[in-house]
Order: structure tokens, then sequence, then C-alpha cells
């Protein structure tokens, strides 16, 4: 909170540490409008497609599903729901492939289109409704935001702490991709009235709209607008890779740092995605809730590469025929950017709503990755980490799986950009250790979580067995006393005293033992002359 | 004389932090042992029993008293190492004797196999399963710790020990490597 808050409305802008020149390649695909594709034949719409836990299911095989109609109800733990993207019938509810880096499958709800794409009524609200009635609004449209992340935007709406600021981040500076552009260039009043509901959900009392100076028209689409609205202002960034990163954003913006592990509402600011703010606006205007996103197509290896209005679940072969798919030899497809993306491994994945870009580069603009060299120590990659991390550093700790180390050097603050990988003439995929590492770190962390609570379980039934077995010989005892009682009243009220019956046997038997042994003595006595004898 | 004053000052002295120590010996008492507490916070909590002790605490005990630090097979020689270093003692390998390292695993009932005997249900250390006499008998997934004591009581076999799937949640990125370069 040093910077006084004068400079910030000056609109002076500060710098942050490293950052790369990555050619930006997003001419390919951002000189024509946002256009839209034939529905596909069948949609594949992920039950999770956020950070979060997965809603539950509200509907089954077999039903008919109206455009628009929740999939999916939000539950515990950030929970969001899906909807249907047009209408049809559900046939299948299945593990599928998703779209994640892992290729692994989740539960999938498949929809054969029916061609109708009949809509559900959609239930627009006034500004002037409750806070808390916007963000459950919110939520039930099932908007994440946009900008890549996916954390459910009304979980960070909910949080309700002191804001200055609500940033508005549509610097996209990865290369290749020109989504947001594209959406600001048509739709910059959508995203301001989106912000000025946002402004509205969160209390913040003014807006900054960030972008970088190598997108002229969004900005010129802005200022045509932004005069309807004196509490929003623009900010221009220069431009270098990763500018619109979230932490790097407010440094420039701002001059402030994110501590460490922490958010930025902690330094009294929210930062969220014009293409959240334009779903916001959508879905508490229009009342329409989160089924289709701007997809960025482009690389060499399609014909027509450009902005989609994708609906959410389509596959990205579906995608790709219409752009003009020319695979080579062993094509990659990366769902994402160059920097950050992953390779798919399956065509058949749905686009899903952190799906920003699709690129399809030939083998000659991105060169498959080469085999790993030996660290140099150059340090080069050192110089350009935007979180100030020591790279090289981390990358002997991970390598070592020396995770105390790792958190000693806050790798948990990497913000897995890639810029140190771009850099490293050796080759090294650092961010691939990076990932590695953070997962191990995590899986120990639920690791230890569990065997706590397996621990208080043990412990609980141990306590369980020992009272149980207290509880037994208690009863025990209470019954031989209950016993005990019974027998000496009913001695007192004349029956024959039990214990007597046992004396008696006692005697008897003593009497029987005595008779025996005086038996034996006898024989024996009677045998002894005869030993004498022999 | 200057002797007899000397050894009254440090009688004083000596009684005065007698007094301090025993106060702070009883004031400042702490409960438990803390070795067997930490010692206990690294076992992995299964209660497999595998080390011969009845539960993971017994085992801290018992290392706490000098037993061998290399008898947790679901710890593996990660935890080993971890012992090592907190009991000050060179990290050995796992003694096959206790066990061999396995993937973690969860206990799955055949439920249309279970005859309700609940044998499963006492055998097993964390109460991770449900059920009654003559009812079908099903483990509480995310609760099972994998320690396999349910298997053996079972009379009609009908545990199986799966390993943990895999999803995109506890995915370790060990499959691809991502590509992270642009050129011209």
């Amino acid at each position: 909170m040093s910077i006084p808050i004068t400079f910030i409305e000056q609109g002076q802008i500060w710098s942050f540490p490293g950052g790369i020149h990555p050619p930006e390649r997003k001419q390919l695909s951002n000189t024509t409008p946002i256009s839209t594709l034939p529905l596909a034949s069948e949609f594949y719409v992920p039950l999770r497609q956020h950070s979060g836990e997965p809603g539950e299911l509200l509907v089954s095989v077999g039903d008919p599903v109206l455009k628009g109609q929740a999939l999916s109800a939000p539950g515990l733990n950030n929970a969001l729901p899906v909807h249907a993207p047009t209408s049809g019938t559900i046939i299948a509810i299945e593990p599928r492939t998703i779209a994640h880096p892992s290729g692994l499958p989740d539960t999938v709800v498949v929809i054969a289109t029916d061609g109708r794409d009949q809509a559900v009524q959609p239930q627009p609200l006034p500004l002037g409704s409750d806070r808390v009635k916007l963000i459950d609004a919110l939520r039930q449209a099932g908007i994440a935001g946009l900008g890549g992340a996916g954390f459910p935007t009304a979980q960070k709406l909910a949080l309700q702490r002191p804001l200055e600021y609500l940033i508005i981040n549509g610097v996209e500076c990865e290369p290749y991709i020109s989504a947001d552009d594209r959406l600001m260039r048509e739709y910059a009043s959508e995203i301001l009235r989106g912000t000025e509901i946002l402004l509205h959900i969160s209390g913040a009392p003014k807006a900054l709209i960030a972008l970088e100076d190598n997108k002229p028209d969004a900005i010129d689409a802005f200022k045509r607008v932004l005069p309807k609205y004196p509490a929003m202002s623009l900010r221009v960034v220069p431009t270098k890779y990763p500018s619109g990163g979230e932490k790097q954003l407010i440094q420039l913006l701002t001059g402030r740092q994110v501590p460490s592990r922490g958010l930025p509402i902690d330094i009294g600011l929210l930062m969220h995605n014009v293409g959240t703010a334009y779903a916001v606006q959508q879905a508490i205007d229009e009342g329409l809730p989160l089924t289709q996103r701007v997809v960025t197509v482009t690389g060499e290896n399609v014909s027509k590469p450009g902005n989609y209005w994708v609906p959410l679940g389509t596959p990205v072969a579906h995608v790709l025929e219409h752009a003009g798919f020319t695979p080579e030899k062993a094509q990659k497809v990366i769902m994402g950017g160059p920097m950050m993306g992953f390779t798919l491994g399956s065509l058949q994945v749905p686009v899903v709503k952190i799906t920003n870009c699709l690129l399809v580069p030939s083998s000659q603009e991105l060169a498959p990755p080469r085999d790993e060299m030996p660290c140099i120590r150059c340090g080069a990659c050192a110089d350009v980490c935007p979180a100030q991390l020591l790279p090289q550093q981390l990358q002997w700790l991970a390598k070592a799986n020396d995770y105390d180390g790792l958190n000693q050097q806050n790798l948990f603050d990497c913000i897995e950009c890639g810029a140190c990988a771009y850099v490293c003439p050796s080759e090294i995929p650092l961010v691939h250790y990076y990932r590695k590492a953070k997962a191990e770190i995590r899986d120990i962390a639920r690791e230890k979580a569990k065997s706590e609570v397996a621990r208080e379980r043990f412990e609980a039934r141990q306590q369980r067995l020992e009272r149980e077995k207290e509880e037994r010989l208690e009863r025990h005892r209470q019954a031989a006393e209950a016993r005990q009682q019974a027998q000496q009243q009913a001695v007192a009220e004349g029956a024959p005293n039990p214990n007597d019956a046992v004396q008696a046997a006692i005697a008897r038997a003593k009497a029987r033992k005595a008779a025996q042994a005086a038996a034996a003595q006898a024989t024996e006595q009677a045998a002894e002359p005869k030993d004498d004898n022999a | 004389m200057s002797l007899v004053t000397a050894l009254i000052v440090l009688g004083i002295l000596a009684l005065i932090f007698g007094l301090i120590l025993g106060f702070a010996a009883i004031r400042f008492k702490v409960e438990a042992d803390p070795i067997v507490e930490q010692i206990d916070a690294i076992l992995p909590q299964t209660q497999c029993g595998q080390c011969g002790y009845p539960g993971c605490r017994p085992y801290a005990q018992a290392i706490a008293n000098g037993d061998a630090i290399n008898k947790c097979p679901p710890g593996g020689q990660a935890t080993i190492e971890k012992l090592a270093d907190l009991m000050g003692v060179e990290a050995i390998p796992l003694d096959d004797a206790h066990g061999k390292e396995d993937v973690k695993k969860v206990a799955v009932i055949r439920e249309d196999e279970c005859i309700g005997c609940t044998k499963c249900i006492q055998a097993c250390p964390v109460d991770a399963i449900l059920g009654a006499a003559k009812q079908m008998h099903t483990v509480i997934a995310h609760e099972c710790t994998g320690c396999d004591l349910c298997v053996e009581p079972c009379p009609v076999d009908c545990i199986d020990m799966v390993p943990l799937p895999v999803r995109p949640d506890n995915w370790r990125w060990d499959l691809k490597q991502i590509p992270i370069e642009v050129r011209e």
C-alpha cells in the first residue's frame, strides 16, 4: 500500500521485472470479425470446466434438453453448473477424454443435437437487485474466469473486503491469441456494462480497463464508449509477455505487489477478464447462462484462421473442420497459446470455458521440442522471470525432489508463464519440472490431510472400543451383583441357600477323596509284606 | 569466613534456582512425550500393522524407545528419510520382512457377493466400512487407508484392493511434455 493512489489516478504505468518479447503472430487471426460455426451433431459437455468441484448432475440419459438448460446444479466447494449449449437429447453420461493436459477421462454429458437450437426462457435481473441475488445469478449462470484459470466468478465476488480498484484485464499478452482483442473491438459497450455490474456487486469505487498497446482498434472502441462511465478509465501497457498475468498487471497498473501466496484482494484489488465482464453482462442483462465463448483458431495449418463463437462442448475436430484444417504429418493441436497451452491427445475433446485458443501450427512455425541438454548456468532464465524467482535453482531442487527447498524458493509464486523455458539455450522444459513438483507437493499435502483424518478416526475407534469394553465389564459386574442380591433375598425368604448346596457338594467331594485315599493306603499296606518276601 | 559466606550464597542461589525449576516443572508440564507425537505425525496413519505394532501410534512409541525406523512399507523411503532426519540417525532401506512399498490402494467390496458377516467392519482400524449383520457392506472410499486388514477376515473373499485411479485433479504431469517454443 506504499504507492499513493494519486499516481495511480494520474495513469502512471509501472513495470515488472523480467518478461520476454516473443513474435506476436496475432495478425493471423485478428483481422476478421468473430464468426459463428454451424452446430456440431454431438456436444460433449464435461461437468467440470472450472477450478473446483463439479456440480451435481440434474439430468439423465434420454432427457430432452433446451439451450441454456442447466445440466448440473451448483453444489458444495465452489461447484459451478454447466448448461446445454443447444437443444437436443442426452444420449450418454460417461467418462470421456476432456480438455486437460493429462488426456484423462472425466464425466461428460453427451448431447445429440436436434438442430432447432431452442432456448429456455431467459431471466434477466435488474441491476438494482440485491447483491446476494446478483452473485447467485452469476453462479447459476456458470460463469468462471474466462482468462484461463477458470476460477468461479461468483466466489471471487463473494469475498467482502474493502476494494480500491476493479481491474478489467484485456491485455491478452500470449502470442497468436486474439479472442479478447476481437471481443473488445466488437462488444466494447457490453464489456463496459459488464464492468459496471461488477463494480456494483464488488463495491469497488473505480475500474481500470487494461490493454496492451498492440491493440489500437480495441483501444479506440473503448474510447468511444468510455465517456458514458465516469468511474472507469483506460490504461494502455507496453507490449511484453506476460503483462496479462494477474500479478504482473497489478504491478504495471498500481506499482503494488501481491504478497506471496496472497490474493489481489489482500491489497484492495480485484481482477476480471474482459470475456468474464461480457459473460456477466449477458447473464444479468439478458439472463443468458454461459454456453458459448470466443475461441481463436489460428496457426499456419488452418486456411481460415480467425475468431469464432463456439458453443461450449463443441468437439475440437468440428471447429477445426470449419476453419479449414489441413493436417500435416504428426500434426500437433494446442489448446491455449504457444507459451502456456498444452497439446491435445485427441481431437474429440470439447471446447470448454477456459479454452481461449486452438493453435494448429506447421512444423516450421513451432518446432517440436528438442532433447534436453545440460544446464550451462547462464542465468538467462532468472533475468526473464516475471516473479523474480530463481528458475535454475528451482530446476535443481525439482529434479532432486527437494520439496522443502522448493517451498523455501517460493515455487508456488511461479505463474508457469514459460518465459524461462523460452529463453533457455539448453532447451530444458523448466515449466514441466515445476508443474510436476507442484503436483507432487499438492499430493503430499493431500495425503497429509488424509492421514490426519485417518489418525482421528483411528483414535476415535480406539476410544470407542475401550468404552465398549468398560461398559461390557460394568454390565457383567452389575448382573453378577443383581444375581447375588436376588439369591440373598431368596435365602432370607426361606429358599434353600445355593451356597449350602455348593458347600455340601464340596464336603461330599472331600469325603470321597478322603475315602479314596484311605482305600489306596489300605491296598498299599496290604501289598507291602509281599515285597518284603521277594 | 569468606568460605562460609560463599557456601551460604551458593546454597541460597541453589535453593532459588531449585524453586524456579520446580515451579516450572509443574506450571509448564508437557503431558505427552513430544517426540512420540512428532514421529506419529510423520507416519502415514494407515494403521495397517505391517510394522508389527497395532497401529501407527504404538510404532511411534516403539521408535521413540529405540526400534528401527524402516518397518513402515506404506510410508516407504520418504517416511524413513523424514524419520531419520527427526531421530538424527542414518536413513536405511525399507525392511523387506515387513512388506514392500506399493502404490496407494483402496479396498472395494464386490457387493453382490457380500454375505453381511461384519467381519471386515470389525477389522477396519478407521471405521471406513459401512454395513450391518446380514446387510450388504460397502467401503467409504475416501476414508479407506488401504491397510489391507479387511481382506484376510472376509470368508467369501469379496474384497479387492484396487489402486487409486489417476484423475485429472491428482495427475502428476508425467505423461507428455508441453511445447514451449515459438519460432519465426
